[in-house]
């Protein structure tokens, strides 16, 4: 494990050449209230950094500030040095509630991404059936969403956000409506899909377990307004066996140290 | 007809695939099994009340059946709707067309919505039968009348149903499609639409409801045309069987017409709901 928190702070003023995703100065205020900081980051390019602290420090908006969702108060994020102004075709976003329509089948839902872009049907098609193989949905392209499992909506939502070929993949808390046991496996999987897809993953959560499990790179936030408190790499041997990483001394190290850094922020 | 649900068999019992499917089958049927009683138990009532008789000018179910059946065959059934379904066909197209369109932009625009919304709120709220005099009083007796009480009627609560369907879209699809960088015309046809289908259909429903309601007060209190002039005339010459049957055909079409509207709606616009 190395904690980098000085480092990063160094960043803020030389902007490292492998930084897929740069956040400059971030600032966010909701009427009176202020959800965000002053947050200077940089997501590094093929890794996955993971957006982790208590609940109301403002993650998932500064995750939809950088998907371009929501716009920042002040500052800037630039995506492969070019600054963000709404939502663009490097950046796919997963949703917490998965965002599938209803009335489409699994297909058509994959495929939806490529379809607002313009792409033939038979095309479109080719490439959701790969992504559908890929998340493990075969047989199910023409289900329906409320006839899949939490877990499997979350793979059809997942599957929607590679098709459309991003550099960058943000996933809004991808698994906190899936059950425990689907959560771990759609970790393992989720991994697997790191590595073979070579793209720039920002996750966020509030599991510390899932972070360590998943992350190269941890970004802890502080409690409203948010700011970095904190950014850890966890070293883990990722070829190792999921069970093996879950009882790694390094592992299991990391998380404790995290816990004991966000304690003071839970009442 | 109380027949208990497991009567082949012991009920905690796991039934096979089969017998599930005989169960489902089973229960299929017996939806439809206990509407057709409710049915029958209301033609009972009304064969039972018809025979006391509670009123002279109230006849039998059997009267009634008899006339229906003779004024389906003498033509005057087919002569009356083709009068009574012009101005209702015509009135329910226009408060279609122009109560989705005004419903769409009032979810979408917070200015549309302040300029037109109170006017629907408060057109709903009006006593229509009160304002069908004024209608007559400026547009005459005519087709443009009749077509205008059925617009006045279904109008104001498909356009309120339209408008709060829109509002009330997922924002988590909204933003799904602004984030695959769909543009506007692409977030209201294939998001905001299907999402709001259900309840603009039932806005429609409940339009054309209102419309039948419109088209018969027309024929009723401006002249007598079509069907409401069937109903007139029977009750003027006291066949009351004939004027009965000629309610019970209006409600008969109305209810098949918002059959079809929600056969279509699921066939067209959700097909998820086709599954169970």
């Amino acid at each position: 494990m190395r904690n980098i928190t000085a480092a990063a702070s160094a960043a803020a003023t030389a902007p490292s050449p492998d930084a897929a995703v740069e956040v400059r100065g971030i600032c966010k205020m909701y009427a009176e209230m202020e959800a965000l900081r002053s947050i200077d980051l940089d997501f590094p390019a093929g890794k996955l950094t993971t957006l982790l602290g208590p609940s109301g420090c403002g993650k998932t908006t500064l995750l939809k500030i950088i998907a371009g969702l929501i716009p920042a108060t002040s500052g800037e994020v630039r995506v492969n040095g070019k600054p963000v102004t709404g939502p663009g075709p490097e950046r796919a976003f997963v949703f917490q509630d998965f965002a599938l329509m209803p009335w489409a089948t699994v297909m058509r839902n994959v495929a939806f991404g490529l379809e607002l872009k313009g792409v033939g049907k038979d095309e479109r098609q080719a490439v959701a059936q790969k992504y559908i193989a890929e998340v493990g949905l075969s047989g199910f392209e023409n289900k329906y969403p409320h006839e899949l499992s939490g877990g499997m909506r979350q793979r059809v939502g997942l599957a929607r956000a590679f098709a459309v070929n991003a550099d960058v993949l943000l996933l809004d808390e991808p698994f906190s409506a899936v059950d425990e046991q689907n959560r771990r496996k759609f970790q393992e999987d989720l991994l697997r899909l790191v590595e073979l897809e070579k793209k720039t993953f920002i996750f966020v959560t509030h599991s510390i377990e899932e972070a360590v499990y998943c992350s190269d790179r941890i970004v802890i936030l502080s409690r409203r307004p948010g700011r970095v408190a904190q950014i850890i790499e966890p070293e883990i041997d990722r070829t190792a066996s999921p069970d093996a990483i879950r009882r790694d001394r390094g592992y299991l190290d990391t998380v404790e140290e995290i816990w004991q850094g966000l304690k003071r922020y839970v009442d | 007809m109380s027949a208990p649900a497991h009567a082949n068999g012991t009920p905690r019992a796991v039934p096979s695939a089969e017998a599930s499917s005989l169960r489902g089958k089973l229960l299929e049927h017996r939806t439809a099994l206990w509407r057709a009683a409710s049915i029958g138990l209301f033609f009972l009532v009304w064969e039972i009340a018809g025979r006391i008789p509670i009123s002279f000018a109230f006849p039998t179910f059997l009267e009634t059946l008899r006339a229906f059946l003779v004024m389906l065959f003498d033509g005057s059934f087919v002569a009356a709707y083709a009068e009574t379904l012009q101005p209702l066909v015509i009135g329910i197209t226009i408060s279609a067309i122009l109560g989705v369109g005004l419903g769409i932009v009032m979810g979408l625009s917070r200015f549309a919505e302040w300029l037109v919304a109170p006017i629907f709120i408060v057109l709903q709220a009006a006593p229509m039968a009160a304002l069908i005099p004024l209608i007559t009083f400026v547009y005459g007796i005519g087709l443009v009348s009749k077509t205008l009480a059925v617009v006045m009627l279904a109008l104001p609560v498909i356009a309120l149903n339209g408008y709060k369907a829109v509002r009330n879209t997922n924002p988590s699809l909204v933003d799904m499609c602004r984030s695959f960088q769909g543009n506007w015309w692409q977030r209201i046809v294939k998001i905001i639409l299907p999402d709001a289908s259900p309840i603009i259909f039932a806005g429609l429903r409940l339009g054309l409801a209102a419309g039948f309601i419109g088209v018969i007060l027309a024929e009723l209190l401006i002249t007598p045309t079509g069907i409401g002039d069937l109903i007139t005339y029977h009750r003027s010459v006291a066949d009351y069987p004939e004027m009965y049957a000629a309610v019970v055909s209006i409600i008969l079409v109305s209810t098949l017409t918002l059959s079809v509207l929600e056969a279509f709606e699921v066939r067209v616009l959700r097909p998820e709901k086709k599954k169970g």
